[in-house]
Parts: structure tokens; C-alpha cells; sequence
């Protein structure tokens, strides 16, 4: 018998070696197909874009006769300069229609979270429902939706509520119909946080003297702050990029700085000015992000 | 010192009137009629889906009662929103503010009332649970134990008129159990505030309340000290309930000097007459498996004036405290019976002819159409049932 088990205990052992060995290299394996496609659809493209952002024109003052690689940092210099009411603009527009997206998707989210019961499904299939059908038809609907003739108009002008007795082609059209492309960006995280919440945790705060709205203030909406930071950034960092809502529904006074770039490499075709404006509206957006995650603090969070 | 300045105000008795909650066709709670004194350990214990809870939650303003009022003191506070009661609760699994350290968890009800200095109260009473050195740790980096005393200190700290507990210690392993038993005692004799305690665990319910309700089907079956509703047991599922019973359906023969003698399967059996929890001629007697002696048949030894039966033991566990044992009577029923193992002598062997008896003063008389089964533990009982075919067989 003693002679058995040590030498078992060795062949258990190289097979165990082998199978570490497996095992160490499975999370590679796993990560390949996503690392790949990353390479290739996105470093690649954002160092070609880079270089492209740095080139300069072959004939000075002639883009039609294309360009060569070079060093113009100065095609960054004229971007902000020449376009820098465009960013403003970007971050301001997508800034309030992600506060609006907010606004609206909280308490739905509430809702279906604490009170939908057996609702809930068919709540949330209706939140995602809009998916079902193109970004773009949508907001040629809301075209529709917002038209000086439409209904929601005159009920607002007979209210005597609209500045310019219009909404389409204003600003507050271009941040109406940003809000409501991105609302179940903002929808889903946000119920999802909240559906994690312990309902008993929300009692408890009403137990200790805290009113159903102090409840919220110091109980839920902090347990919830994971979601808001998932759906506010969900919302803020495609709508900041977005040029379909700013062509469709605002005037030419309303362009933001997707129009821009779009117009920029489709149009005018100066490619260096186009990628350079990417690049920028890349780095204020991170920037952006940075800073909101990190004064939201979610790493605090449980 | 400092630990028996925690209450101030004038601590108030606990009323429930009438008390009834209904989900739908559901009965939860029914007309419950229910005075907790002033500073009382009270435990309301029943199997899960009693109304228990239910009655627990109302009393904090988390359901709302269907009739009925709950006063505390003179106060009818059955309106009022949970925020405004002077009731604090302990939830099932602590509820403790994930976001927020302990400090703050424990200071949040005296913030919500505008209370400014906090930070004193706040040290006293993590004091009183021990936990001074976790002020700064989030819930999640504690223990279950620890979690629990932080849920009980931010409840205490109200210094409510009426502290509720919901199964406290339902999420705990059994020495932890056992250890935070003694410390909530210790602190509910500190503190002084009346204590209302839910649980399913009758062990707990006897260890630390001053009085036992046993709650079941909506209703209170017996409320009484721990000792006086295990002693005397009113009806069946407590009896079955809150510890075991062996019981025994008969007739009543004579009524005699406060005694009542009953006839069951050609034994006569005596129980006193103030045990007897009914009038009726039908009666089920009962006795606890430990007050019972089992002795061999042939060395019985003098047994005059004790309720005597006679079986073979089909079962016998020594578990080095006691021996116990089932005996099997002439018309099949099986006895329960906990023998301390006083001398080696007593022990009885598998399959010996046994003779058991008891004192008359252990007897108690239930009423003859209970359910005998009421309150018998569900597994304990699928146990038996399916051991009853192989008998057969």
C-alpha cells in the first residue's frame, strides 16, 4: 500500500501541472477574438486617423489636390479657433438633454422598479421598444412630431410658452430630440441600479424619521448614484458626437460639432481638419468623463 | 454609567385592539388583542406564515393594519407614517445603509430629527454594543455579528418607546446565535426599553423574553412566561410547538378534589383539574418526554400514584446528556421519552418490555378535538408518516 500512493500521487500531480498550464492560458484565449477586433477596428483606424490629423495640403491652399503626411499642429490651433462656438454648443446641447433624459428616466425607472409588479417586463420591452426601429426614421418622426403645424406646437403657442412661437429647427428641438434617442440609454441603467436596491433598506430610512423624501434624498437616489453615472455617460458621450438630431431638427444657426466633422470630410473634404476636430472632441470628452467620475465618486460605492 | 442614561422619556405600555390584516382572502392577522408592558422582553413566536411579522410591521407603520388600532401609551398611533412613530425596528438581515459607515448608520435617525450633536450619542452607544473601534468601517466590512449589534445600536439610539425585532438572528451561525441571545438580553436590561421580539426559534423566544406569545394561524394559541407556557401548555400546537409532547386522546371518567381522572386505551390517567385547559368530556393528556420515566417491567419498582403505561422500546439513542427513547404501546403509538442518565442501572435496552410513568402534577389536558399534529415540526412529521408503512409492513 505505501508504495502505491506516492507514486499515484505523482501522476496525479504532472496531470494537475497540465491542466494549470491549460488553465493560465484560457483567459487569453477567451480575450483573442475581442482583442483582434479591437486592432484592427480600432487602433488601427485611430492612429490612421491621428496621422491624417497632421497632414498637410500638397499645394498650399489647394485641398482638391490632396494631401501628404507632415507635422501641422497648427491644423489643431485652427480647429478650436475656427470652431470652437460648435464645441460649445456640443457640450451644451448634449449637457442639457442629458439632464432632461434624467429627469424623465428617473422616476420612470422608479416606477417600474418599486411599483410596476407584474408590469415590469412589458415596461421595460416598451422602454427598449424604440430600438425596433431606426435611429434615423425616429427622428424624422419627431420631425413630424415638433412641425409648426403639429398639435404639440400650437398647444404650446396657445400656452404662449415658445420664445420663437416654434420648436423645430430651434435649439430646444435639437435637445428634445437628443433626450429622446438616448432615453433608454438613460432608462436601463438606471433601473437596473435601482432594482438592486434592498427595499427594506428604503424602509429602514422611514423607520429612522426619515420622511419619504429625505428617504430618497440620503437613501435611494445615493444607492442609485452607479446608475445615473452609467446613464448620464451612456447618454452625454454619443449625444456630445451626434450630428443626426442637429441636422434633422435644428437650423443651420444650431449645428453642432458632429455637423462639422461631417461636413468637413464629406463636403469640404479637408481631412486633416476633420480628424483633428475627432481627435479634439475625443480628448474634451474624456476629459469630461474624467472629471464627472470622478467627483461622483462611484468608487465609494458598494 | 453613561449606559443607563440612554432613556430619558417615559416609556409606555403597547397596545393592539383588533388588530387585523387581510391580503385579499388571507387572514394574516386576526382580531389580535395584545398588552406589552413597559420595558417588557416580549417574544412572538410561531412558524413562518403565523402573522408574526406581519404584526411586527404593522406596529412600525410598514403595513397598514385592515382593522384595528395600535396605541402606545394613550396614544393612537395606528395613522401615523413609520417616520413618525416613536418605534424603531431591526430588520431581518440588519438593512444597514450600505453607502454609509457605521458611524453615520447609526447616527442617521438622530440627524433626521435635526439633532446636531450627534457624535456623543453616537460614541455612548457604540460603546454600549462594542463596536467603538468600527466607527469609520462601511456594513460590508463587517461580521454578521458585528452587523447585527450595528442594526441594534442605530434602532437603541432613538430611544424608542418600543424597540421591534425582526428574526435579529436569523442570519447568524448557532454560537453566534447563542452569544448575541445573551447580549441582547444583557442590553434590553440595560436600556430598559420595551423589547418586541419576532421569531420562529423557540429556543430564542424562551431564552430571552419575559413572555412568550405563541402565535399561529393569525392568532395568539397561549401567552404566558417561558416557563409557564412550556409547563402548561393550553393547547396542542403549543404544545407540539414550543418543545415536544406525547399526547393521548381519552375520555374524562370522574372530576375529584381538583383532580380529573381520564380513561385512554384501558389506562386511567390523572391530571390536576386546573391543567385541564377545557370542560368538555373529551380530553387529549399530554406530558413532556422528559418528565417521563421509563423503567424495565420486571424491576418497575413501586409505582402508586403515578399515570402508568406500559410498551416495548423500538428506539433508543444514548446522546451521553440522556438516552431517548420511543416506546411502542399496546395499540401502536409511539412514546417519546428522554431519560437523564443518572445510574447505568436505569438504561433499557432496544426491544425490553418497559413500564413508563410519570407524576400526575406533569399531566396536562387539552381539548379532545385538537389536531394532535398542530405545531409538530413538518419534517419531523414526513419523517413519521413515512415511517408508519414500514410498521405496518
Amino acid at each position: 500500500m505505501p508504495a502505491v500512493v506516492p507514486s499515484a500521487a505523482t501522476a496525479h500531480g504532472s496531470d494537475e501541472a497540465t491542466v494549470r498550464r491549460s488553465r493560465r492560458s484560457t483567459p487569453y484565449l477567451l480575450l483573442a477574438p475581442g482583442l483582434g477586433w479591437l486592432a484592427v477596428f480600432f487602433v488601427v483606424p485611430l492612429f490612421a486617423s491621428l496621422a491624417t490629423s497632421l497632414q498637410v495640403p500638397l499645394v498650399e491652399g489647394d485641398p482638391d489636390q490632396g494631401y501628404t503626411q507632415g507635422f501641422a499642429v497648427q491644423n489643431y490651433v485652427n480647429a478650436i479657433t475656427e470652431y470652437w462656438p460648435q464645441f460649445l454648443k456640443s457640450f451644451l446641447y448634449a449637457g442639457i438633454a442629458t439632464l432632461l433624459a434624467l429627469c424623465i428616466a428617473y422616476p420612470l425607472a422608479y416606477f417600474i422598479a418599486f411599483h410596476a409588479g407584474k408590469w415590469r417586463n412589458i415596461m421595460l420591452i416598451l422602454v427598449v421598444a424604440p430600438f425596433f426601429c431606426s435611429f434615423l426614421i425616429r427622428t424624422y418622426a419627431w420631425k413630424t412630431i415638433l412641425a409648426d403645424q403639429s398639435p404639440v406646437t400650437q398647444f404650446l403657442n396657445a400656452l404662449h410658452l415658445l420664445p420663437d412661437d416654434r420648436i423645430l429647427n430651434t435649439p430646444l428641438a435639437v435637445i428634445t430630440g437628443i433626450a429622446y434617442n438616448f432615453l433608454p440609454f438613460m432608462t436601463l441603467p438606471l433601473y437596473a441600479a435601482l432594482e438592486r436596491i434592498d427595499f427594506r433598506l428604503i424602509e429602514a430610512g422611514g423607520d429612522l424619521y426619515g420622511s419619504a423624501w429625505t428617504t430618497f434624498r440620503k437613501v435611494t437616489f445615493p444607492l442609485s448614484l452607479p446608475g445615473v453615472v452609467a446613464g448620464t455617460l451612456l447618454t452625454f458621450i454619443p449625444a456630445v458626437g451626434d450630428f443626426i438630431n442637429a441636422q434633422l431638427l435644428g437650423s443651420v444657426k444650431d449645428k453642432m460639432i458632429g455637423n462639422v466633422i461631417d461636413s468637413q470630410f464629406r463636403i469640404v473634404r479637408d481631412y486633416p481638419m476633420a480628424s483633428a476636430l475627432s481627435f479634439l472632441l475625443m480628448a474634451a470628452t474624456l476629459t469630461i468623463v474624467f472629471l464627472y467620475i470622478r467627483r461622483a465618486g462611484t468608487d465609494d460605492l458598494v | 454609567m453613561a449606559r443607563t442614561q440612554v432613556v430619558t422619556g417615559q416609556v409606555e405600555d403597547l397596545h393592539l385592539v383588533g388588530l387585523t390584516k387581510r391580503f385579499g382572502t388571507m387572514t394574516a392577522v386576526d382580531a389580535l388583542d395584545l398588552t406589552i408592558p413597559a420595558g417588557s422582553f416580549f417574544a412572538l413566536l410561531g412558524p413562518s406564515g403565523c402573522g408574526k411579522t406581519t404584526t411586527l410591521r404593522m406596529v412600525a407603520g410598514l403595513e397598514d393594519p385592515t382593522e384595528g388600532a395600535i396605541l402606545i401609551g394613550e396614544q393612537d398611533v395606528t395613522q401615523l407614517r413609520p417616520y413618525q412613530r416613536p418605534v424603531n425596528t431591526v430588520f431581518q438581515s440588519y438593512a444597514l445603509f450600505p453607502h454609509l459607515d457605521i458611524f453615520e448608520n447609526v447616527a442617521f435617525g438622530l440627524r433626521r430629527r435635526g439633532i446636531k450633536d450627534v457624535k456623543k450619542p453616537v460614541e455612548d452607544m457604540l460603546e454600549l454594543v462594542e463596536l467603538g473601534a468600527m466607527a469609520r468601517r462601511k456594513p460590508g466590512q463587517l461580521s454578521g455579528g458585528q452587523q447585527q449589534r450595528v442594526a441594534v445600536a442605530r434602532a437603541l439610539i432613538n430611544q424608542p418607546d418600543v424597540l421591534l425585532l425582526d428574526e435579529p438572528l436569523g442570519a447568524l451561525d448557532l454560537k453566534l446565535r447563542r452569544q448575541m441571545q445573551i447580549e441582547l438580553k444583557r442590553i434590553q436590561t440595560e436600556v430598559g426599553i420595551t423589547f418586541v421580539h419576532v421569531t420562529h426559534d423557540q429556543e430564542e423566544a424562551m431564552t430571552m423574553a419575559d413572555t412568550v406569545a405563541v402565535m399561529n394561524n393569525g392568532r395568539i394559541e397561549q401567552m404566558g412566561s417561558p416557563v409557564d407556557i412550556y409547563e402548561n401548555p393550553r393547547t396542542a400546537f403549543v404544545a407540539n410547538f414550543l418543545g415536544q409532547s406525547n399526547l393521548l386522546p381519552g375520555q374524562v371518567v370522574g372530576r375529584e378534589d381538583g383532580v380529573t381522572v381520564i380513561s385512554a386505551h384501558n389506562a386511567t390517567f390523572r391530571i390536576p383539574t386546573a391543567r385541564v385547559a377545557t370542560d368538555g368530556d373529551s380530553v387529549v393528556v399530554g406530558v413532556r418526554p422528559e418528565k417521563v420515566t421509563v423503567r424495565a417491567k420486571d424491576r418497575a419498582g413501586d409505582l402508586s400514584g403515578r399515570n402508568v403505561l406500559e410498551g416495548v422500546v423500538t428506539d433508543a439513542s444514548f446522546t451521553g446528556l440522556s438516552t431517548q427513547y420511543l416506546v411502542r404501546t399496546a395499540w401502536g403509538q409511539e412514546l417519546q421519552v428522554f431519560s437523564q442518565n443518572l445510574s447505568a442501572d436505569d438504561i433499557v435496552r432496544l426491544g425490553d418490555d418497559v413500564v413508563v410513568s410519570w407524576d400526575p402534577i406533569h399531566s396536562f389536558g387539552l381539548d379532545g378535538a385538537s389536531d394532535l399534529h398542530a405545531g409538530m415540526d413538518k419534517e419531523l412529521l414526513a419523517l413519521q408518516s413515512g415511517d408508519e408503512p414500514a410498521q405496518v409492513g
